[in-house]
Order: structure tokens, then C-alpha cells, then sequence
């Protein structure tokens, strides 16, 4: 496995330089845009990350190359080219410490592997404390990372206000700041050359990349899966899988299967470009808020997700305004910033917050689900365990703990409440 | 914003509600088996469509009701099938 591949022609700064005196004309089409075939071995629904990552290993791992992955808007159109872009393992558990480190190991080289710059930044990730308990839980998430091998260290107010400076630390504020916590291999990518990146690669090694192609029904024979029917025509596959965060619990209902998941708009938000001005990712759980300056210049502002069940992609004006507040009290200096774009998506949520890569009830049928509110981190090693799944029928390394038979067991990996980060 | 019909104080802001998700029905604990506790704890229904949800009216009368709200267009549904105290 981990073959490099093939592509005709590939991506460097000579490349682009020697494009720029043609006047950057003539740059091919970064996948083909074929017909539907009539059958495929292995049919992926949904064009995200994930689904894309996935095709992308079964060809490049298991040189399984008869594979679709079907979309039913364009690549890079759901929430892998809307969100925050946040990239970083600073998990409590075991499992998902192994399963979040390893992605980020993955997206280090991932430039290299696609051949395309997704732009990866390891720029640390500073979570904020404003009370000597949240500190003390902080200490304990700091430990457990370091017990899993991850770099983190805990970090006083004066560590912070060199990091930070300015993020109003003062004794007036609102909530003083006590202390904070770093991991400093987190960071950011950019979420579109993810997505085109993982897609030109799957297209070089054969896979058929089908937009506007929208799943409508599953067929089965047997008790086997054997076909999905799509607006497009039927597709017959040998084996199919669902890669398609907010809607899983709807395509998943075509074949009959239940989820133990719920659909919830999360929002992101980007201001007008500004100079440099913050170079590292800050997150405060007390204040719904965190936010990055992307490499244009842009504040890239995230929150909690809406608390409601929707598929209404608007988010909430409460939500709005509670992400901005609690952005603007660490932060009084953005008070003028405009917001240039607010965007909500639809994610896939688990009771403990932790995805679900497992096999259904149904033969031959496969699901990457509950990725929830921080999905675009875990593409790498979820494309990678979800095509490791499908290729052996079963569960790589680093996914095991990820299976639809915790809930029944009670075993849950409750990230959301032993992480205390944003999820 | 959302405007949410309490029964007892009308209609006011989503800010002063917990939503608190869709109804789910409890099993019978006498003859329940694994899996309906299993699918009572975690499943819940997520249909693009009528939903009926528990909201908890916290920063208002403190009382928790059920109304029906379209997952994708937000309407509410009509007040005779709310139900104070559900």
C-alpha cells in the first residue's frame, strides 16, 4: 500500500510559474465528468471529504478501482468547503486520541500525497480558562493527552497574553482569563484543496466522480445490497457505503436502517480581510466562540451548534449573536470587523459526540456517520478506515471503538463532555 | 429568531427556551428489552419534516411542553395539538 500516484500532470511552484507567462490558461479540469456506468464494485455516496478520501484509499490502498462516488450538489459544496477548518487531536479518550492523531499525521503529508497544497498550518490551538475549576478539568485533558503521546502544555495568564496579545486578560473583563491550555501540533488546512485534492487523486486512480447524481432508493437481493437508484439511472455495486454527514439518517432511512443520530445546523462565520493579526487558533467553551485568521486575512469564526433539529441550512440569530458577543469579549478590538459571509450546515450528531464507521444491517451496505461539528479533521483517517472497512469487512487499527454496538453495550466514547472543547 | 408558542406566557424569543429534542416515548420497564432501552436512549426521531419536540420555556415559566416544528421550514404547528405539560 501507499503507492504514489500517477497523475499526468503535476503541481509545483515551476509549473505554476511557467503557466503565469501562457497567462495561467490551459490548466486541465481536475477530474473527468463521466457518465454513470451501469455497474460498479464499490459505489460511495456522497462527494465530501470523507466519501472522496474513502475512494481514494480503496484504489490507492487496496487497488480496489472500480468505484464511484456519487454527489447530489459539487465536490467541495457541502460542509467539507464550509467550515472552520480546524484541524487538531486534543481528545480525552484513548480511542479517539489514537483515531484524531493519527488524521493529523495524515494531513501532514497530505499535501506531498495529493500533490496539491492544502495548505496546512500547524499553527496550535490555545483553549481559555476563566475559573480555577474549568482550569483544573483543562489539567486533567492536558494529562490524558500526554499520556496518549500528544504535545500539550498548560499555560498561564501571562503565557496567554504573549500568545494573545490582544485578548482582553485585564481583571474588568467580563470573565478574567486564569490560565489556558495549548496544543501546538492543532492548526488549519484549506478545507476546498482538501476536498479538489482528494477528488483529482481519486479520478487519476480511476474512480468515477458523478455530480448532481442524487441517491433516491436502495435495491437489495437476498437481504444483499445490489443496486442504488438514482436520478441518474440505477447503479448497480457490489457494495456501497453512505458518506454523507448531515443527511445520514435520511439516505440511510431509504434502506430501512435506523440511526442513533441527530441533524443540527452549526454555523461559521467570516469577516472582511484584515492584516495580520492572529496567528494561532483560539477556543473558549465559556464563550460559545472560537476563531482563526485564514491566510487571506479573513476571521474565521465558529460556535456551538443550534440546538435544535434542522435541515433548514440558515442558522439561528440567537446563535449568531451569542458567537459574536462572546468573540467580541475576548476580543473588543474586532468590534468593527463586518461579517463578509455566514453560512449553516447541516451535521450529524451521536449521543457521545464520537463517529460511527461500521458495517449495517443491511449485506454489503457501509456507514461513516456522526462526525457532527468537527468532521474536516478526521477526513485522512476517516476516508482511510472507512475504506479499510469496506475492502476487509472490518474495522482498521485506530477505528475499532467506532461501532454501532457501544450504544446497545453502553460502552460510549462521551467526547462531548470529557473533551470540554467546541465539538 | 425563532418565536416560541409557550402555553402559559404566548409567544416569546427562542433565546428564553432549551430545546430539548423530539419526543421520545418511554418503554414499558417491565417488559422492555435491550434494544428498546438501547433505541430510548439514543435514537430519536430526525425526519426532514413534522417533528413533535419537547421545549423547556427556562428562562420564563420554567415549564416544559411539547410543540410540532418543521425541520426544514421552521413552521410551528397549530396550538391544539400542543400539549402543556407532555
Amino acid at each position: 500500500m501507499g503507492e504514489s500516484v500517477p497523475f499526468k500532470k503535476r503541481f509545483s511552484a515551476a509549473a505554476l510559474f511557467g503557466a503565469g507567462l501562457r497567462g495561467q490558461r490551459n490548466w486541465p479540469a481536475l477530474w473527468r465528468s463521466p457518465e454513470p456506468r451501469k455497474t460498479y464494485q464499490v459505489l460511495i455516496i456522497g462527494g465530501g471529504g470523507h466519501g472522496l478520501a474513502t475512494a481514494y484509499h480503496l484504489a490507492r490502498d487496496w487497488g480496489i478501482r472500480d468505484v464511484a462516488v456519487i454527489e447530489k450538489g459539487w465536490i467541495g459544496g457541502g460542509n467539507t468547503g464550509r467550515n472552520t477548518t480546524v484541524v487538531r487531536s486534543n481528545y480525552y479518550y484513548p480511542a479517539s486520541a489514537r483515531f484524531y492523531q493519527r488524521s493529523v499525521e495524515m494531513y501532514q503529508g497530505l499535501s506531498d500525497a495529493l500533490n496539491f497544497n492544502i495548505m496546512f498550518s500547524q499553527r496550535g490551538i490555545v483553549t481559555l480558562a476563566f475559573s480555577p475549576h474549568e482550569l483544573n478539568l483543562m489539567a486533567r485533558q492536558v494529562n490524558a493527552m500526554q499520556l496518549n503521546g500528544i504535545a500539550a502544555e498548560i499555560l498561564t495568564r501571562d503565557d496567554i497574553a504573549r500568545l494573545l496579545p490582544h485578548c482582553d486578560l485585564s481583571a474588568t473583563a467580563r470573565f478574567p482569563c486564569v490560565g489556558g491550555f495549548l496544543h501546538a501540533s492543532g492548526g488549519t488546512a484549506r478545507h476546498d484543496a482538501v476536498a479538489w485534492g482528494y477528488a483529482r487523486a481519486a479520478d487519476t486512480l480511476g474512480v468515477d466522480i458523478l455530480q448532481n447524481v442524487e441517491v433516491l432508493g436502495f435495491e437489495q437481493m437476498g437481504g444483499r445490497v445490489c443496486a442504488v437508484q438514482t436520478n441518474a439511472g440505477r447503479i448497480g455495486a457490489e457494495k456501497v457505503a453512505i458518506a454523507v454527514a448531515g443527511n445520514s439518517t435520511v439516505v440511510a432511512g431509504l434502506a430501512g436502517i435506523d440511526l442513533p443520530v441527530r441533524s443540527q445546523t452549526l454555523q461559521a462565520f467570516v469577516s472582511e480581510p484584515l492584516k495580520p493579526v492572529l496567528d494561532i487558533v483560539v477556543m473558549s467553551g465559556l464563550h460559545h466562540t472560537y476563531v482563526s485568521q485564514s491566510d487571506k486575512g479573513e476571521l474565521v469564526i465558529g460556535g456551538d451548534s443550534d440546538t435544535m433539529t434542522s435541515y433548514a441550512q440558515r442558522g439561528s440569530f440567537a446563535t449568531i449573536e451569542r458567537t459574536t458577543t462572546g468573540l467580541l469579549e475576548l476580543f473588543p478590538a474586532f468590534s468593527r470587523v463586518r461579517l463578509m459571509r455566514q453560512w449553516g450546515g447541516t451535521v450529524d450528531l451521536t449521543p457521545d459526540r464520537s463517529p460511527i464507521i461500521d458495517r449495517t444491517s443491511l449485506d454489503g451496505l457501509y456507514i461513516s456517520t456522526g462526525w457532527g461539528t468537527g468532521g474536516f479533521k478526521a477526513i485522512p483517517a476517516g476516508g482511510a478506515a472507512l475504506a479499510h472497512f469496506i475492502a476487509h469487512d472490518a474495522a482498521d487499527e485506530y477505528s475499532s471503538a467506532f461501532t454501532f454496538d457501544r450504544f446497545r453495550r453502553g460502552a460510549l466514547l462521551d467526547e462531548g463532555a470529557a473533551s470540554g472543547v467546541a465539538h | 429568531m425563532l418565536q416560541i408558542p409557550c402555553p402559559w406566557c404566548g409567544p416569546r424569543n427562542e433565546i428564553e427556551f432549551l430545546a430539548r429534542g423530539p419526543v421520545v416515548a418511554r418503554p414499558d420497564p417491565d417488559g422492555a428489552d435491550d434494544a428498546a432501552w438501547t433505541a430510548f436512549l439514543y435514537r430519536a426521531d430526525n425526519q426532514r419534516g413534522w417533528l413533535r419536540e419537547w421545549w423547556l420555556h427556562v428562562h420564563g415559566c420554567g415549564q416544559l411542553f411539547v410543540i410540532r416544528r418543521h425541520s426544514v421550514t421552521d413552521e410551528i404547528g397549530p396550538a391544539d395539538e400542543m400539549a402543556p405539560g407532555a
